[in-house]
């Protein structure tokens, strides 16, 4: 019974997911919009962008590989999987167990590695540009992310996401240095990883000053659709994510019932739109950084998360 | 046991074929055919020795070697589990290198014939070595082996260098375990393993011993800055050498650490971990870094080999810290990571020199610069060369992921040690080591990219044909287990606990209430469990789901045109602009390599009107070279030429000396003995 429920959630999870995904960029955007004192489009657009990209030809170079029309497929199942597993309305999910923080950031990990490869398969100089920057940029975010993880994991005895949550949950953590020192490291590398100024500027059309966008500025029609709605989801992601951490509050857990579901979902749903909120306030005050700045931005989220992982290794006797 | 022993006969039978029977054109599939079917031989018996629960009790001892005291040769667990590595090699390397050879039958086919079986013997019998002198022996056999393997391009540029420095380095690392040796067998002189056991050794030999073992098998292991001799020794050697080398040879050096520190020494101190996990790191985080800025592919393979054993020794170092805090669990995580990325390690950088060894063989060409675009002509290989970048990339659900995530595991138990000094170390180490993976992915990106992908940048990459059965073959069966093991960890860890329980007596996953045969969920990960398999399952699913949705509901035209090529014209305008190899390493090389290797980009802009081409120069300096061994190099010479006085001498003088030195030993052996 718990099994099945569990993979019902797991299922409800993965559509919600996908169909949340384009309202928060498309919320985003209009914050931004209305923040600058533009009227902006509709939270909506997103969907009809998709939508429109989705009916168009593909353009292919005529020298593509196959790895060029393989990757939005596999790069987008990643992405969908890895949130898909970050337990944002109830803690009982049934592919909990398979993967955990570590393997959730592999995931992106490996979408990132499909995706930077398929900007180098044309051979053109804008993909080249964009698939180095990229990985420098994760040769730092990842490591940051990865001592995150340890700093949270050391606290909670687990890296288990759903495990975090409930015990996050729990209260019995408390105000911790650490914990504050991996919220900004977190959210610092979320920036960044989501292509977001002052890092990259999503909105861009000066393609020497791109990164993400420069990647993947071969595609078109049915495999940008795809590429685009990997980055609505990894933007979502990353804001589960923190609040599955740090905020979890509302989440159902084991032995929940229907009322708690949805109370979960409302929950999720208002996290993002404070989350969505705050991201375009934070865009909307701050310059784009010069590209070899990102380093120094990055290495400083490795140092604080590294920090605040010390303090607690240190702090946590046997 | 004695199917050990007859298959390395059996290699030696082979080397001796090679050297008679020169002439005939059969003999490379004899020596080749035969070496794989003798691998295979240990290979069955080491893995049915280990599902038996162990290796052998009884050794052999054999009335050759050092009067008195003969050969012992034994092979338990830890060395079952190496021996199934080391051969298993052995076979794809010999399936390899038949097909090789025929590519490249005219350049080095006969050198490379004898001497390929009497590596992978040597290599065997360093394994199975049960006493100091005959491990000694098989070691210094092994290194020669494979120092006249890497000789045998002699003729190519560079090798006679590279071949120089492995020779004085591999002299350096015999001379340290010697040494190592001779300190654990002071008292009674029995050099047997056993007898060294049964007696702990003082404090401070033991920290002698340690120092010695981590600087002889380091050096053969590629522990920076010990490392310098590997990349050149092992990019130099005929492509399925390298593989041996860099996959196979590099773990004979593992193994050898693992037996003294974990066996032979006894009780370990909390230090030795210490020690290790800080040159694991520095290994770990400098050899990636060497490796992104490598344009020869198979150097950069080789910088790679040396991340990874910075890796294999972080592993190790918290096995033996944790082993002497007395959390044996903890300890059996840790070791267990070791040996699975030990495994996992030898698959897929034999793989990735495979296919190195292919695209030289298609294109004759190594340097990434006249690489590109060879994924339309090399279908195959191009698969093939993307599972070894991804998995050795750490990405799900591949092999090298599993192993990581062991590590990982292990890494986050760190706060259980009692001293402080250790705890922010195992911190730092486990930011580089997380630092060094995302390196990694970012030199395979770099690797793949430029060599696979993109457009042909010489002719001969435009013109290269997918290379023969043989060598696919070879380049298939480490690429299937990268998969398999990625998915399906748990029966290989099954399989080598015994090896894990004979070094620190407890098995990963001890006290854990049973879980099911392919989930990965060892006791001391507290809670945490990872599945690969269903990991693979449910994107496979979704990739499937999706294209099918997407292709029915959605556009499935296609329009093939021309990439914009920045405006330049000509047939193939991006062949102009895109990027290159060092170009790609440049962001990374401006945000690591300033420090690390004094890197600087120059730019030589002609003046306007000039219609010569503007040039970018990388200078960076090799820190290994500038800090250690070019002021060690002036030293030797410096005091050569003091020494070179003594050559000049009367005999009156030399008797002297003789006499002088007889005297100081006498005092000495008068002062230790009492």
């Amino acid at each position: 019974m718990t099994v099945l429920l569990a993979s019902l959630y797991q299922i409800v999870q993965m559509l919600l997911v996908l169909a949340l995904a384009p309202l928060l960029t498309g919320w985003v955007r209009l914050a931004k919009a209305r923040l600058v004192g533009r009227r902006g489009p509709s939270p909506l657009q997103p969907y009809r962008d998709l939508r429109r990209l989705l009916r168009k030809e593909v353009v292919l170079a005529r020298n593509a590989s196959w790895l060029f029309r393989a990757v939005p497929y596999l790069m987008f199942t990643a992405i969908w999987l890895a949130a898909g597993l970050v337990p944002s309305f109830t803690t009982q999910l049934a592919l909990a167990p398979t993967a955990d923080l570590i393997t959730l950031i592999a995931l992106l990990g490996s979408a990132r590695f499909f995706l930077a490869l398929a900007g180098m398969d044309v051979g053109t100089s804008f993909g080249g540009i964009g698939s180095s920057r990229e990985m420098m940029i994760a040769a730092l975010a990842e490591p940051a992310m990865l001592m995150i993880v340890f700093s949270v994991s050391i606290l909670v005895r687990t890296t288990s996401l759903a495990e975090i949550a409930d015990f996050m949950m729990s209260g019995a953590v408390g105000l911790r240095i650490s914990l504050a020192l991996a919220l900004i490291a977190l959210v610092m590398v979320a920036i960044a990883e989501n292509a977001r100024i002052p890092i990259d500027n999503p909105a861009t059309h000066l393609e020497l000053t791109m990164v993400h966008e420069a990647m993947v500025l071969e595609y078109s029609g049915r495999h940008l659709a795809l590429v685009e709605a990997a980055s609505m989801l990894k933007l979502l992601l990353y804001m589960a994510l923190i609040a599955c951490i740090f905020a979890p509050w509302g989440m159902a857990t084991a032995g929940g019932g229907l009322l708690a579901v949805l109370w979960g979902v409302a929950a999720f749903a208002l996290k993002l739109a404070v989350g969505g909120a705050l991201l375009a306030l934070f865009e909307t005050s701050i310059a784009k950084m010069r590209v070899f700045r990102v380093g120094e931005f990055l290495g400083g989220a490795l140092l604080l998360s590294l920090l605040g992982a010390i303090f607690l290794y240190v702090s946590r006797g046997v | 046991m004695g199917f050990v022993v007859s298959a390395i006969a059996f290699l030696f039978v082979m080397a001796a074929t090679g050297v008679a029977a020169r002439r005939l054109p059969s003999v490379p599939t004899i020596v080749y055919g035969g070496s794989a079917a003798a691998c295979a031989i240990v290979v069955l018996w080491a893995a049915a020795t280990l599902a038996g629960g162990g290796g052998v009790a009884e050794g052999w001892v054999l009335p050759i070697g050092l009067p008195w005291i003969g050969t012992h040769l034994r092979a338990d667990a830890l060395s079952a589990f190496f021996l199934l590595i080391v051969n298993f090699g052995g076979i794809t390397a010999s399936l390899f290198g038949w097909g090789y050879e025929r590519a490249h039958r005219d350049s080095h086919a006969g050198p490379v014939l004898p001497l390929f079986p009497l590596f992978l013997a040597a290599m065997n019998m360093v394994l199975i070595a049960d006493d100091a002198f005959a491990f000694l022996v098989s070691w210094e056999f092994m290194s020669l082996a494979s120092w006249l393997l890497v000789l045998s391009t002699h003729r190519e540029e560079g090798t006679p260098r590279a071949a120089r420095l492995y020779l004085i380095m591999a002299s350096f690392g015999t001379a340290c375990l010697l040494l190592a040796f001779g300190l654990l067998a002071t008292a009674h002189g029995d050099y047997s393993f056993d007898a060294i056991r049964a007696q702990a050794p003082s404090v401070s030999a033991a920290a002698f011993c340690v120092v010695l073992v981590l600087l002889g098998a380091g050096s053969k292991a590629g522990l920076v800055p010990l490392h310098v001799w590997l990349p050149l020794a092992h990019s130099a050697a005929p492509s399925h050498v390298s593989a041996l080398m860099s996959g196979v040879m590099t773990k004979v050096a593992v193994y050898a650490m693992i037996r003294v520190l974990f066996d032979l020494l006894g009780e370990p101190a909390w230090w030795w971990g210490g020690v290790m996990l800080g040159f694991g790191a520095l290994t770990a985080v400098m050899g990636v870094l060497y490796a992104l800025m490598q344009e020869d592919v198979k150097r950069l393979l080789a910088y790679s080999t040396v991340e990874n054993i910075g890796a294999i020794v972080i592993a190790l170092g918290l096995a033996l810290v944790f082993k002497a805090s007395h959390t044996p669990v903890i300890a059996a995580l840790a070791l267990t990571a070791g040996l699975l990325h030990v495994a996992n390690h030898s698959l897929f950088k034999s793989l990735l020199f495979f296919t190195a060894g292919a695209v030289l063989t298609a294109t004759g060409s190594r340097d990434l610069g006249r690489l590109g675009g060879l994924i339309h002509r090399m279908p195959t290989t191009a698969v093939l060369a993307l599972i070894g970048s991804a998995a050795i990339s750490a990405l799900p659900p591949l092999n090298g992921f599993v192993g990581e995530w062991l590590l990982f595991q292990a890494i986050l138990n760190g706060p259980a040690l009692p001293e402080w000094s250790l705890k922010i170390e195992i911190a730092v180490v486990g930011a580089a080591l997380a630092l060094a993976t995302a390196l990694a992915g970012a030199c395979f990106v770099r690797f793949y990219g430029i060599a696979f992908l993109g457009r042909p940048r010489s002719r001969a990459a435009g013109e290269a044909a997918e290379v023969g059965a043989g060598m696919r073959l070879g380049m298939a069966v480490p690429a299937a287990l990268c998969v398999a093991l990625g998915v399906l960890p748990t029966p290989l860890i099954r399989l080598f606990e015994p090896a894990v329980r004979l070094m620190v007596e407890a098995g990963p996953f001890d006290d854990r209430a049973y879980q099911p045969w392919f989930w990965l969920a060892p006791t001391s990960a507290i809670g945490n469990s990872y599945n690969g398999l269903i990991m693979l399952a449910v994107i496979a699913l979704l990739s499937v789901l999706l294209v099918l949705v997407i292709h029915r509901r959605a556009s499935d035209r296609v329009r093939l045109s021309i990439p914009w090529g920045c405006g330049f014209d000509g047939p193939d305008p991006a062949a102009v602009t895109q990027y290159t190899a060092s170009s790609f390493g440049q962001p990374i090389r401006r945000a690591f390599g300033s420090t690390v290797f004094r890197a600087r980009d120059e730019v030589e802009m002609p003046e306007p009107g000039d219609t010569r081409p503007a040039r970018l120069t990388v200078r960076w300096t090799d820190p290994a070279w500038a800090l250690l061994f070019t002021p060690v190099g002036v030293a030797v010479d410096r005091l050569a030429e003091r020494a070179n006085r003594l050559q000049f001498m009367t005999i009156r003088r030399y008797l002297t000396l003789m006499f002088l030195a007889l005297v100081v030993l006498l005092v000495m052996v008068a002062v230790t003995q009492r």
